[in-house]
């Protein structure tokens, strides 16, 4: 089943994500996809993407808007898929990437063991999660990668147990290359991609993706979250290289976490307690200090 | 070719190899590989030996493994793997999307029975799990059969009136470790027999395509009819795929099924694997004494040979199965497939015998109980279990 698609004479990629999708008003993905065109400077890429809103963005047949060769892949295969598909394009002496474009509930939850292979095997992939911390395409539940305390359809109440630490987990693998990336922080997310683009070996990328649908949020402030995210020190940019040296990107600022909290009704509904949420928050920055301190890039 | 003494799982790794390495001059040959008994010295075949333009993949499940022939084929190479029992099982969301994709993969199904409980030994219950995904199914009898049956395999799949992956099944231990003598052929034979693999729906820059997106009904239903179309060819392509084979190896398979002493019979047996050997032995021994029985050996069991089987079948009335697998709240899976295709014929006495499961050992001494079970019918029962037999 195929979708057939005009190509630029140039052999140049268009967009990676094309105008005409189905994505939300606000949505990352969105974001994420143009910056991953520019960062890679229009170059052909193959796409897997598993069962999530990236392959139903691509609307339906016969149309699509990816503007490069993808495949769906079922929803815990995007890396085995790839590693088929990147191991038969080197076999054949194509260079281009090939990308695993993941959320959440693929990279965390049912996906983490073949993630887990496919990086402790060093496969060479660029696997992104866009992680928007729900189950987004199935109306919003909670995943391993939503926050405590966060108001999901099953967690009404707030979720009890904290967020798992991927990043953590994926370094653990010594790969290559392990970054995180902010919509918000166009500069940084480039040369993040590139970086990724000029390693071999695994490169895992985690980016924090707003979803104004699942967290109750106004899609024209999406932006404007993550840069509050990333200011409060909610989400930490960093880059992990061979799991063994690390280097942090941005610090908090004085920022207060209410400014993210409070625009979301994901946090609000639950009755967040915000000061807890800080405590939390300075730990997992004492940890990161200390790991950059003792083990710098 | 070599006449060699080696086992079922040897001469599957070795087909498998072989087929792989001819497709050195396209774009090569890729697969997953996960251990589980009584497969996994496929795997390890596969895994040791030296591709010129190939990678076996140590993947960490079975889900994986196939997930990794869906990548490769998907990019255009020859790709393969085997499996057994519950790592079938665990793969059956790949399984389904492999045929889906249409992508012409190729897989060794060495039967072991579902557990738990744990049992390691034959039943066919596990590749029969996956009747009606969109895979080409077939079951060797013998080392011999396993060999040539890989090979025309991969002349099926990648067919452009087919495009669909293919299962080769064998018995576990029964086939898979036990030693015959096999013929087991030269890489050049090989790659004088498989053209070079092209999946013509394979991602491509120049031609930037999303593969299984999504669709509507209507176009599911097309989706779904196109598979029907090309399964209603493979007998024919089958056909010539032997044709071929005989040219470049001198001998011919099996194609959909074997009939023997079925022209006169008034009873058929019909077995799958390595019990229509025994099965065989059986009915000689009755025609030996006068009786007029005959015997199929069912072998495509996928697309299911309907017509083939009736002409087997005959002028038979009296028409027993022996079923190594179970369907829960039904019979044997084979059964089933007789019925249907039996459908309207008031005249026969079809009757089902579940035999072996778990691994049991079918005798020719059971056999003999079945057929004088059938002799004594004057009507079908529900399936019958072995130990009420006699």
């Amino acid at each position: 089943m195929t979708t057939a698609m005009t190509n630029n004479t140039d052999g140049c990629v268009e967009s990676v994500l094309r105008p005409g999708n189905t994505n939300c008003a606000g949505c990352g993905m969105s974001i994420g996809f143009q910056l991953l065109t520019q960062a890679l400077e229009r170059e052909p890429i193959t796409l897997v993407i598993p069962a999530c809103c990236g392959i139903v963005t691509a609307g339906a047949f016969p149309t699509s808007a990816y503007g490069v060769p993808t495949a769906a892949s079922t929803f815990a295969s995007s890396p085995a898929f790839a590693t088929g598909l990147a191991t038969v394009a080197e076999l054949n002496g194509d260079d281009h990437p090939v990308v695993c474009w993941a959320g959440d509930g693929g990279t965390y939850d049912i996906g983490l063991a073949t993630l887990s292979a496919a990086a402790e095997r060093n496969e060479n992939l660029i696997y992104v999660c866009y992680d928007n911390e729900i189950y987004g395409n199935t109306g919003g539940q909670r995943s391993s990668a939503t926050p405590e305390g966060v108001a999901t359809t099953t967690s009404p109440g707030g979720k009890i147990e904290p967020k798992k630490d991927i990043m953590g987990i994926m370094a653990a693998h010594r790969i290559p290359y392990a970054a995180t990336l902010s919509v918000a922080h166009r500069d940084d997310f480039l040369r993040k991609i590139r970086t990724a683009r000029s390693t071999r070996g695994f490169r895992f990328l985690l980016m924090l993706s707003p979803c104004p649908t699942g967290w109750k949020s106004e899609p024209d402030e999406s932006v404007e979250l993550i840069h509050v995210a990333v200011a409060s020190g909610v989400f930490p940019l960093y880059e992990v290289f061979d799991g063994s040296r690390f280097r942090i990107n941005a610090r908090p600022d004085a920022t207060p976490l209410a400014r993210y909290v409070e625009r979301q009704q994901r946090y609000t509904r639950s009755k967040v307690d915000v000061g807890v949420m800080a405590e939390q928050i300075k730990t997992q920055w004492r940890y990161l200090d200390a790991m950059a301190a003792a083990f710098p890039a | 070719m070599a006449r060699a003494l080696v086992t079922g799982n040897h001469a599957a790794g070795h087909a498998l190899a072989l087929a792989g390495e001819a497709n050195r001059i396209s774009r090569g040959c890729c697969g997953g590989a996960y251990p589980i008994t009584p497969q996994t010295e496929i795997i390890e075949f596969l895994r040791g030996f030296k591709f010129t333009k190939g990678r076996i993949v140590p993947v960490e499940s079975e889900h994986s493994a196939m997930g990794v022939c869906i990548g490769a084929a998907l990019g255009g190479a020859r790709a393969f793997t085997a499996s057994s029992s519950n790592g079938l099982a665990y793969m059956v969301e790949n399984i389904f999307a492999a045929g889906y994709y249409r992508l012409p993969i190729v897989m060794i199904a060495v039967n072991r029975t579902l557990g738990p409980p744990w049992n390691i030994w034959v039943d066919q219950g596990d590749s029969l799990m996956f009747r009606d995904a969109a895979w080409i199914q077939f079951y060797a009898d013998s080392h011999q059969d396993l060999v040539d049956t890989i090979l025309l395999a991969f002349r099926v799949a990648e067919d452009k009136r087919i495009l669909l992956p293919v299962l080769v099944a064998m018995d576990g231990f029964v086939t898979s470790h036990t030693q015959m003598v096999v013929e087991l052929p030269e890489q050049e034979q090989v790659d004088k027999y498989l053209p070079p693999c092209e999946v013509p729906h394979r991602l491509r820059h120049d031609h930037p395509v999303t593969m299984g997106g999504m669709v509507w009904p209507r176009e599911t239903a097309h989706h779904r009819r196109e598979i029907q179309n090309s399964m209603d060819q493979v007998a024919v392509v089958l056909d010539e795929a032997i044709g071929e084979f005989s040219k470049v190896f001198g001998r011919r398979p099996t194609g959909v099924l074997e009939a023997e002493f079925t022209e006169d019979a008034d009873t058929v047996l019909i077995a799958c694997n390595t019990m229509a050997r025994t099965l065989r032995r059986a009915v000689q021994a009755r025609r030996d004494r006068g009786e007029r029985v005959g015997m199929i050996r069912a072998k495509l069991f996928r697309p299911f040979p309907r017509q083939e089987m009736l002409r087997a079948i005959g002028r038979a009335r009296r028409v027993g199965v022996l079923d190594r697998n179970h369907s829960a709240g039904s019979g044997g899976i084979f059964w089933q497939e007789i019925a249907a295709t039996l459908q309207g014929r008031a005249d026969v006495i079809l009757q089902d015998y579940l035999v072996g499961l778990g691994g049991g050992d079918v005798t020719p001494e059971i056999i003999d109980d079945v057929i004088d079970d059938l002799a004594r019918r004057d009507r079908a029962a529900q399936p019958i279990w072995q130990e009420a037999i006699a």
